[in-house]
């Protein structure tokens, strides 16, 4: 057909045509069966849209039906059809279990059990830009890839290894992105367009999913099914628990085991229990394909355990802010997962924020006034959150910093920035430490040939060990710059001189000497430093099991939050709406406020719309939400005004004390307003989102229909 | 066919098909990426243009639409390398995370000021919802709209 360049399917994929990071089971295009809806199976290349459009129209595709496994209890009958038969666990992707004390078989000796059962829904990224990127085989043989990536040193890893290159051969730039979440963590287009580059040498080609293509083969959050059995004594002490998640992880690993994990490790939250039994388990389906998402399992956990905390509150006639504080773990005690906790650690302050927030001191008297058919609740959780990759992979950044010459800053960012402000929080660190302004600083974005290794912008880590990496990058350069101007200057120690921004100044003479013409004086290779930082890892071994510490388990350092939902709910419709949202967290010292109150707004809103009304329906392994027209994101009338409070607990291991702020905000929505939810009506959900249907079904409306509680 | 329109102050005359897509025509044509395109489909309100001094879809627009009307997109809004003052207030406020909704956040709220200089919090809230963002949460962009309602000016004669 004229106009179409290639035709490409695994044939022409000469390498493992296999991509993933823990278990490399995702193909690049199909070569045994599809797995999901959203496989791909032909790559075509075409001049223009139209062309390509028409082209793909032309496929035939054969398939031979295989029985699919489209549910998790499907998946785990022993007679199911395995989505990878050389997987030795069969459909099992992953499992786990963290048992200590007597485990569950201590409820029996509580005075009171509570007991929950959840199942909570599929959320997608919905970043606005949907996967994206370009690429081309230079005449060298390099094959440059761009695309829109939070990963771009391991996806050039899993490019290389998939398509039979050389990694030298292979080059990934991530400029700034149009949102990730998570989302592109790991390969989208990276892969097909390297296919495709290689198809048609020496000439750019452009991949940019739909927005259909972006929910069908795009990254979604795990859907889960929780079942919680929580006991305290009759004073409030939390003495066991036994809790089983179940996450679907679709029909491929893409860090679904390590999602699993950091799951595991938060299903008995920030909370002191003697006895527990934790079981997890990822389960391959033949759904769409789950992975990181802004929480990474925490999110489904905290929906379980917070929801419980508030059913034990009200069973024991707590406070429900109480029971949390009574039973938080402290600095230097175990958590539910069986870990000390060493890191600084805020949330009983954070707690009391929230106790003497007027949202929470006058709740009363706001629920009182809910007008006719409307009826007010107010509700709260608590949650902690792990930073970085675990005790295992190393979690390590490298950090660049030059002296150009022109005699500007020149920062090397290796970690992608992908709407956290973290390129900004570079150039404010590196001038914090250089004292220089950012009119005398410049940024490169993440490139595999320019800029170091440093692991991906994820898992609340990107600033909380790049930062570090960075600061011993930029105080190296701080004394060879100060040391190189004693000497030009006939100083005797560059501890008389002072960096000002753009030239250094001797003190006592008033003499000054302009960074650019500092430059000129130096070497190329004296005007580059460069700083390497390793983030810590616990030193806790809550199991022996070899695979959930290679998955992560367990972490050092936690951030830490409490939120606040108040809801309105009318009665006759089963609209839930938010009236007041609250956050206290503790996410160490923060650099930039105004970047710590947006990624709190902002996962917050994430949180709202998990809550109420974002559900990724799949029936019979189909997609039934397809666009933005059927899958709803909160808009700017759902959202309201949010207050973010800070508790800023001083982490020795982080730069200048932070922690990380990305994921923490996620964690807590969900369960307070389930909880907010349950003040109004005494009544909750066993599935989500809150939909005005299932509120109404809730409610025992007799006009619910359909609506399944 | 034969299109002539005002593209951000300047004239523009192009051949195109008249079923061109408005977004295709302003992105890969003409090279004006801040137009974006986050559905395609009327519901996310990234590729917003003013047509007019009015906000539309450009992903809904076909390019005869665009005959004798002057557009604007986010490239036209600065004037003399000066940030209008929406844009500015988004800077100052933080209303930006990723960006790829700031061009059409910004052009729904020049239109909306136009109408409304003066909106309170919910009408700015109301005016912005056909536009989505997934960073924010919001709360920044009403800040920065709020910001930008100035207090109204006396009419200068021309
Ligand atoms: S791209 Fe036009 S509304 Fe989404
Ligand atoms: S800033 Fe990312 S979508 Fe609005």
């Amino acid at each position: 057909m004229p106009g179409v360049e290639a035709v490409l399917t695994h044939a022409q994929v000469r390498g493992s045509n296999r991509q993933g990071v823990i278990r490399k089971d995702q193909p690049v295009l199909v070569d045994d069966k599809v797995r999901h809806c959203g496989d791909a199976v032909a790559l075509v290349v075409a001049r223009d849209q139209g062309t390509l459009a028409a082209a793909l129209g032309l496929i035939e595709l054969e398939l031979e039906p295989l029985e699919p496994v489209l549910d998790m209890t499907r998946a785990l009958e022993p007679d199911a059809p395995l989505v990878h038969e050389d997987h030795p666990t069969g459909n099992i992707l992953l499992a786990g279990e963290l048992v200590s004390g007597r485990g569950q078989a201590a409820l029996a000796d509580c005075a009171q059990v509570v007991e929950l059962a959840l199942e909570l829904p599929r959320q997608e990224h919905a970043f606005l830009e949907t996967e994206a990127g370009w690429a081309i085989l230079t005449p060298e043989g390099t094959l440059e890839i761009v695309a829109s990536t939070q990963t771009p040193f391991r996806d050039r890893t899993e490019v290389a290894e998939a398509l039979g290159l050389e990694l030298e051969q292979v080059r990934v730039s991530a400029p700034y992105l149009g949102g990730g979440f998570g989302g592109k963590d790991g390969v989208t287009v990276q892969s097909l367009l390297g296919l495709a580059a290689l198809a048609c040498p020496g000439r750019p080609v452009k991949m940019w999913w739909s927005r259909e293509e972006s929910f069908l083969a795009g990254v979604k959050r795990h859907p889960a099914r929780l079942h919680y059995r929580l006991g305290a004594e009759s004073d409030g002490r939390l003495r066991a628990l036994d809790a089983d998640l179940c996450y679907d992880t679709g029909p491929y690993d893409h860090l679904g085991g390590v999602v699993m994990t950091l799951g595991l490790e938060h299903a008995g939250g920030p909370y002191r229990i003697e006895h527990v039994r934790l079981r997890a388990r990822a389960v391959y389906t033949n759904n769409p394909v789950s992975g990181p998402f802004r929480g990474f399992g925490v999110p489904q956990a905290a929906a379980a355990l917070e929801q419980a905390m508030d059913l034990m509150a009200q069973r024991l006639g707590l406070d429900p802010i109480e029971l949390r504080r009574r039973n938080l773990a402290r600095r230097g005690q175990r958590v539910a997962s069986g870990a000390r906790l060493d890191c600084s650690h805020g949330l009983e302050e954070c707690l009391q924020k929230l106790a003497g927030h007027q949202w929470w001191r006058g709740r009363g008297a706001w629920k009182a006034q809910a007008g006719p058919f409307k009826r007010r609740g107010v509700g709260v959780a608590a949650v902690m959150h792990g930073l970085g990759y675990g005790p295992v992979v190393p979690d390590v950044a490298n950090a660049k910093i030059e002296l150009t010459p022109q005699g500007k800053i020149r920062v090397y960012s290796g970690v992608a920035d992908m709407g956290q402000g973290n390129a900004s929080t570079c150039l404010q660190i590196a001038g914090q430490v250089l004292n220089q302004g950012l009119e005398n600083m410049e940024l490169v974005l993440p490139d595999t040939e320019r800029t170091l290794p440093s692991g991906s912008a994820s898992a609340s880590r990107t600033t909380f060990t790049y930062g570090q990496a960075l600061i011993a990058a930029s105080g190296q350069l701080r004394r060879r710059l100060l040391e190189r101007a004693a000497d030009l200057l006939f100083v005797a120690s560059a501890t008389e001189l002072a960096l000002l921004p753009g030239r250094v100044r001797h003190s006592a003479s008033g003499r000054e000497l302009p960074l650019a013409r500092l430059a000129a004086l130096m070497q190329e290779s004296e005007r580059v430093a460069v700083g390497r930082h390793r983030a810590p890892v616990s030193q806790e071994r809550p199991t022996a099991d070899e695979a959930l510490r290679l998955h992560g388990l367990p972490h050092a350092v936690f951030s830490f939050a409490t939120q606040l939902a108040a809801v309105e709910l009318d009665e006759l419709t089963g609209q839930v709406e938010l009236k007041g949202f609250v956050s206290v967290c503790d996410c160490g010292r923060l650099l930039n406020q105004q970047l710590a109150e947006q990624q709190m707004q902002g996962a917050m809103a994430q949180g709202l719309g998990y809550a109420l009304c974002e559900d990724f329906a799949v029936a019979g392994g189909r997609v039934q939400t397809p666009d933005l027209s059927t899958y709803l994101l909160p808009t700017s009338l759902d959202a309201p005004d949010m207050d973010s409070l800070w508790v800023q607990a001083h982490e020795p291991s982080g730069p200048f004390g932070l922690k990380g702020v990305g994921e923490v905000g996620m964690d807590g929505p969900l369960p307070a307003i389930s909880n907010a939810v349950a003040d109004a009506c005494g009544l909750r959900a066993q599935r989500f989102p809150l939909t005005p249907e299932r509120v109404l079904a809730v409610l025992g409306r007799p006009w619910a229909a359909g609506g399944r509680p | 066919m034969k299109l002539r329109f005002t593209l951000n102050g300047r004239p523009v005359e192009l051949e195109t098909p008249s079923d061109r897509r408005v977004v295709d025509l302003l992105r890969e044509d003409l090279g004006l990426t801040g137009v974006k395109e986050g559905c395609g489909q009327g519901e996310c309100g990234a590729c917003t243009i003013l047509v007019d001094g009015v906000s539309r879809l450009s992903c809904l627009m076909l390019a005869a639409q665009l005959t004798g009307s002057s557009i604007t997109t986010i490239e036209g809004l600065a004037a003399r390398g000066r940030l209008h003052p929406v844009q500015e207030a988004f800077v100052q406020q933080g209303a930006v995370q990723c960006g790829f909704c700031t061009p059409g956040m910004v052009l729904a709220a020049v239109d909306l000021l136009g109408r409304d200089p003066q909106p309170r919090r919910e009408e700015i809230r109301d005016g912005l919802s056909g536009n989505l963002c997934r960073c924010t949460g919001y709360q920044k962009i009403v800040d920065a709209v709020e910001q930008a309602a100035q207090p109204p000016q006396p009419e200068e004669e021309p």
